[in-house]
């Protein structure tokens, strides 16, 4: 009797999960799938549209790699990933030590000011930032977004590595300053290598906030050639009321897999940052 | 423990009190400097750009003529009377509250799932958070798809079942339901999309709050004589109830704040009935040039950002005091 109870609760239990599954991953599948179908299949609305009807192309791909900007979409937001997660490091790892053992009482405070700085949304401000990027000449190119991104990073990765540096002991860099390391020394010396994991978490989520931006991106920019993926793809891919669709999904599935891959790697720190320190991670 | 002569003459340069070293010890020095530059970079723009935001609203600065003339109240006073304003503040409220209804109760059973431990849960996982962790604007191309007005695989589906295209089917006699294309249907599809995004994010945070309760209290209370969900909704509702109000105050922020899957999904249609007041400031602002427009249509985002963010103190508070 208890055995059956407990077969029906596993079954239930999977097939709940696999509902969820489904629910969260059909448009990837979706995309997935149509990546690899020739026109004359996608474009019939009696096929069947989670099989191949007509044997699967490569066709779509070679367009989305060799005749668009796709490329070029891809290597514009690496640059602005890769210089925002620098930036970021560079500001938020001393700003969140500060914060963590150097300031005191109202370190506290500020820490909890400055993750409020994150709830900002881009929504809000982008018309004002419209204008300072053009003021400073910025307008058109990757760097304003290169400028600007850190304004969403900075917050939250100073507030997750704050709750990451309290975590570490004190007496370990005491020890260290003991032994004669100045402060700073032992900062970069027993602090940061112990730190190392939260500083992954930080990258991580640096660069794929990049990757996700939109509303600044859009705004900032309207040449072809210096457009990120998260814009690019849905505004240059579409040709007037022309859509390459195979092309355009695909183009959307390339990116998502893998950047969701490696996101999930990292998932319980970023968790830590969200839950504001109620949970530790 | 004896050390060694190299040792001790490292130790004794490090400890000579050069000037440098002096203010490197210092922590009030070192305690500034280290956050000056985070301090530095979030006021002149985060700080800055919203003082022009407000400045914005009140003159009549646009694209091509950038000098900031006071116009007072009357950018606001003509937005308020617009038919767009009324329907994009029902529409950006409605679609940020069901959406939220929809994620809260989801999340909860979600989160109760992905506690318990199964195979393939990593798989399971990987592929729930797939919609949170890619970029929302590509995502949404997936549903766009999804919802096309001629290839939907969902009008497939129901066709496949006779539901859709017959003369007495339930969805109608129509080939096609045209999601993006009525009014009803195309505000429930740009919540479906907001769902899809934000119930990982929310469900995560929650499986966080689950297995940080003590097991011990679980575990008498199923002595006890327990049901699972008097368990559920008395003994761990009430102890996450802190951390649930902080994913579900993310999720009211991101929804509320979004202008992506409105703009991916209908770019506002049909006609203004899915133009949320994020995706309207854009259209007003950087799309028709009117700078002071569209700063003061974004301006009224803020009065719920704000009354948010007091909310998720005062929560983050009261969980620091237990």
């Amino acid at each position: 009797m208890w055995a059956v109870k407990n077969a029906i609760k596993r079954t239930l239990l999977y097939i709940t999960v696999m509902i969820f599954c489904f629910f969260s991953a059909s448009p990837f599948l979706i995309m997935l799938i149509n990546t690899f179908k020739q026109d004359a299949d996608l474009y019939r609305p009696q096929n069947n549209p989670f099989i191949y009807n007509f044997p699967p192309t490569l066709e779509n791909l070679e367009l989305l790699f060799q005749r668009t900007n796709y490329m070029i979409f891809v290597r514009n937001s690496l640059i602005v990933g890769v210089l925002v997660v620098l930036i970021t490091l560079v500001i938020a790892i001393p700003g969140a030590y500060s914060l963590a053992r150097l300031t005191g009482q109202w370190g506290e405070r500020a820490g909890i000011g400055i993750f409020l700085v994150y709830l900002v949304p881009p929504t809000l401000l982008f018309i004002p930032m419209f204008r300072i990027v053009a003021a400073l000449n910025l307008n058109n190119t990757i760097w304003s977004l290169v400028l600007v991104y850190p304004t969403i990073s900075i917050p939250f990765c100073t507030w997750l590595l704050m709750g990451f540096f309290k975590s570490i002991p004190r007496d370990l860099e005491e020890a260290a300053m003991v032994d004669g390391y100045s402060h700073l020394m032992a900062f970069l010396k027993v602090v940061m290598p112990l730190s190392l994991s939260g500083i992954i978490a930080v990258i991580v989520f640096t660069f794929t906030l990049t990757l996700h931006e939109f509303v600044y991106a859009m705004t900032f920019i309207s040449d072809s050639t210096q457009r990120t993926i998260s814009v690019g793809v849905p505004i240059e891919l579409v040709r007037g009321d022309v859509f390459f669709w195979q092309s355009l999904l695909a183009a959307a599935v390339i990116v998502a897999l893998p950047v969701g891959f490696v996101y999930n790697l990292f998932l319980d720190r970023l968790v830590a940052g969200f839950t504001m320190g109620a949970v530790k991670g | 423990m004896q050390k060694s002569a190299a040792e001790e003459t490292a130790v004794y340069r490090a400890t000579t009190h050069s000037k440098t070293q002096f203010l490197f010890d210092n922590e009030r020095f070192l305690g500034t400097i280290f956050l000056a530059p985070a301090v530095i970079y979030i006021i002149a723009l985060v700080g800055i750009p919203f003082i022009m935001a407000i400045t914005f609203s009140v003159t009549d600065v646009t694209v091509g003529d950038t000098s900031l003339d006071f116009v007072g109240l009357q950018n606001f006073r003509r937005i308020i009377q617009t038919p767009q304003f009324q329907r994009a503040l029902k529409d950006t409220f409605l679609f940020t509250i069901v959406a939220q209804i929809f994620v809260a109760i989801l999340a909860n059973i979600l989160a109760v799932i992905l506690a318990q431990e199964f195979r393939g849960k990593w798989i399971a996982r990987m592929l729930i958070m797939l919609p949170w962790a890619t970029p929302i604007s590509l995502g949404t191309i997936g549903w766009l798809w999804i919802f096309d007005s001629k290839f939907s695989p969902i009008d497939w589906i129901l066709q496949y079942f006779g539901l859709l295209g017959t003369p007495d089917a339930i969805f109608g006699a129509s080939k096609h339901l045209n999601f993006l294309g009525r009014e009803e249907l195309a505000m429930a599809s740009v919540i479906l999309v907001h769902i899809w995004r934000m119930l990982p994010l929310a469900a995560v945070i929650l499986l966080a709050g689950l297995t940080s309760i003590d097991s011990d209290l679980i575990d008498q209370a199923q002595v006890d004589g327990a049901s699972f969900w008097r368990i559920h909704f008395q003994i761990r509702l009430p102890l996450i109830f802190p951390i649930m109000s902080i994913a579900l105050l993310f999720g009211l922020i991101f929804t509320f704040s979004d202008m992506v899957v409105a703009f991916v999904l209908t770019r506002g249609g049909p006609v203004y009935y899915t133009q949320v007041l994020p995706l309207w400031a854009w259209f007003k602002g950087i799309d028709g040039g009117s700078l002071s427009e569209g700063a003061a249509i974004a301006l009224f985002l803020f009065p719920l950002l704000l009354v948010v963010a007091i909310l998720m103190l005062r929560v983050a508070r009261r969980s620091e005091v237990r």
